[in-house]
């Protein structure tokens, strides 16, 4: 297994279905009286996170203390990277009080990789600008292999990705995995939403984009939308929210184009009414949260498999 | 996984064969009846690797002789072990608690070969976090002796005393294909 979780070019195929068996068993530690594994005893784990998160962080949290790790949690906003200490500085003089591994998040595409330079602990990256989010990945392409009754992979499956593709690292994560998992990606975004040089990226990557929302939904296995990332939009890229919903949003309208059962996804936080409607979110079909359940399991899985073992020692 | 050393072996000598283990287990079956008159109240427990077939043999052998069948399951210790930080990761086996759970019950917790008894303290432990049985009792195949810990078996198919230098494999019609024990010389001496 990798020594970092910065992408998920650091996983095999293999290796994430390891991962994959192995947050199974910690699911079944979510129904048990006693929610507690030894295995991180004694280890320190901390959470720097520069960028907002709810259910990442909190799920980082839970993770590491299920298994028994303590568990510190720091945001930039009251830390000295607002004193305007450099992240060197910050990330050094923490992982100095005798931290085991770090889990960061940061607005800058690849700060976890550099991070990971200046250390010689552990490190996962828990989203890195518009780059990569691998974990949240991995509990997608745990969700939908539980969800599509395929174990060992999702081969012959489709799915769409639907939405923000440009300031997604969720997209670019996911298209990775599932790639990895033997499922056909297929990508849907207007055209301003799209990043540059994905026709190149989709060949080379072997996944399909479209422009149309509704000419993909009826064939496709599993629905993922992403969240419209407002803050990381300077400019027009779409005229009026309205017409985004129009055009790209998972309308009720929309459901009844989805084959029976078909499980929507969904990252979170969700933006109701812009890119999914509460008729979806909500429906008997969402998996949104399975996502979040399924993300502590995943994160155990990840802990354990990074610090549990000598390499780490 | 009984401990570091029980791989399945296939130089050294056999010590015992597949009607040895049959006739072993049977009679561990049947000690394992005379302790506890009610077999309503027991729960067998495999240890992974080996001790999860091992159970299931034990638990059908009880039931054909008591017409009724005993609850079973699987254990898995990975993450509690103390020697997790000196090996690379292990990946965790399945670990299956019987629908009945184990609050109240007499758990039998079954393995392959008693060694150092590091597994069984971890067990302990583990078992620990399910719930509270009445009582536990522990069934092994082998015992070959060189505990490092304050553990004994209630019941044992086969008292193996062996050097340190020795090395006991077991190998397991479901989990390798045929039932057998060797004694395996580590070092140097080669058949």
């Amino acid at each position: 297994m990798t020594r970092h979780l910065l992408s998920i070019d650091d996983v095999s195929a293999e290796e994430i279905q390891q991962l994959f068996a192995t947050a199974a068993e910690m699911h079944d530690v979510q129904k048990r009286e006693v929610k507690k594994l030894p295995a991180l005893r004694g280890r320190t784990v901390i959470n720097l996170f520069f960028e907002d998160s709810t259910r990442t962080r909190s799920s980082f949290e839970i993770a590491g203390k299920w298994l028994s790790a303590d568990v510190i949690n720091l945001s930039a906003k009251g830390s000295s990277a607002s004193k305007g200490e450099s992240l060197r500085d910050t990330v050094l003089t923490v992982t100095a009080m005798g931290v085991d591994g770090l889990v960061m998040r940061h607005s800058a595409s690849g700060a976890a990789h550099q991070v990971a330079g200046w250390l010689d602990i552990p490190v996962i990256n828990a989203g890195d600008g518009m780059h990569e989010h691998p974990t949240q990945a991995l509990l997608d392409g745990y969700t939908l292999q539980r969800q599509l009754g395929s174990p060992g992979s999702l081969e012959g499956k489709r799915i769409a990705i639907v939405g923000d593709l440009t300031h997604s690292r969720v997209f670019r994560s996911n298209v990775k995995s599932l790639g990895k998992l033997g499922a056909s990606v297929v990508a849907v975004a207007p055209p301003t939403l799209m990043p540059s040089g994905i026709a190149e990226w989709a060949k080379a990557d072997g996944f399909a984009t479209s422009y149309t929302l509704d000419d993909v939904l009826p064939e496709v296995d599993a629905v993922m939308m992403l969240r419209v990332q407002r803050e990381r939009m300077s400019g027009g890229y779409f005229p009026t929210s309205r017409e985004y919903t129009v055009g790209y949003g998972l309308t009720r309208q929309r459901l009844g184009l989805l084959r029976d059962g078909v499980p929507i996804l969904h990252p979170g936080p969700m933006n109701r009414g812009l890119e999914i409607s509460p008729e979806a979110a909500d429906a008997a079909s969402s998996r949104i949260l399975d996502q979040v359940s399924a993300g502590v399991a995943i994160r155990m899985s990840v802990l354990y498999h990074l610090l549990a073992g000598e390499e780490s020692a | 996984m009984s401990d570091a050393v029980s791989e399945p072996a296939t130089d050294g000598r056999v010590v015992l064969d597949s009607r040895d283990i049959s006739r072993a287990l049977t009679r561990i079956s049947h000690e394992i009846l005379e302790r506890n008159r009610d077999a309503e109240d027991l729960v067998l427990l495999g240890l992974h690797t080996r001790g999860v077939p091992l159970a299931k043999r034990i638990a059908a052998r009880i039931e054909a002789a008591e017409g009724h069948p005993v609850a079973h399951g699987a254990l898995d210790v990975t993450m509690y072990r103390d020697d997790l930080r000196t090996h690379p990761t292990r990946a965790p086996h399945h670990t299956e608690i019987p629908p009945g759970g184990i609050d109240g019950k007499t758990v039998v917790l079954v393995d392959d070969v008693l060694f150092s008894g590091r597994t069984v303290r971890a067990a302990l432990d583990a078992l620990a976090d399910y719930g509270r049985p009445a009582v536990v009792r522990l069934a092994v195949l082998v015992d070959r002796g060189h505990r490092q810990l304050p553990i004994r078996a209630d019941h044992v198919g086969k008292n193996l005393p062996t050097a340190r230098s020795e090395r006991v494999g077991l190998r397991l019609e479901e989990t390798d294909g045929i039932d057998e024990v060797r004694i395996v010389e580590l070092e140097g001496v080669t058949a």
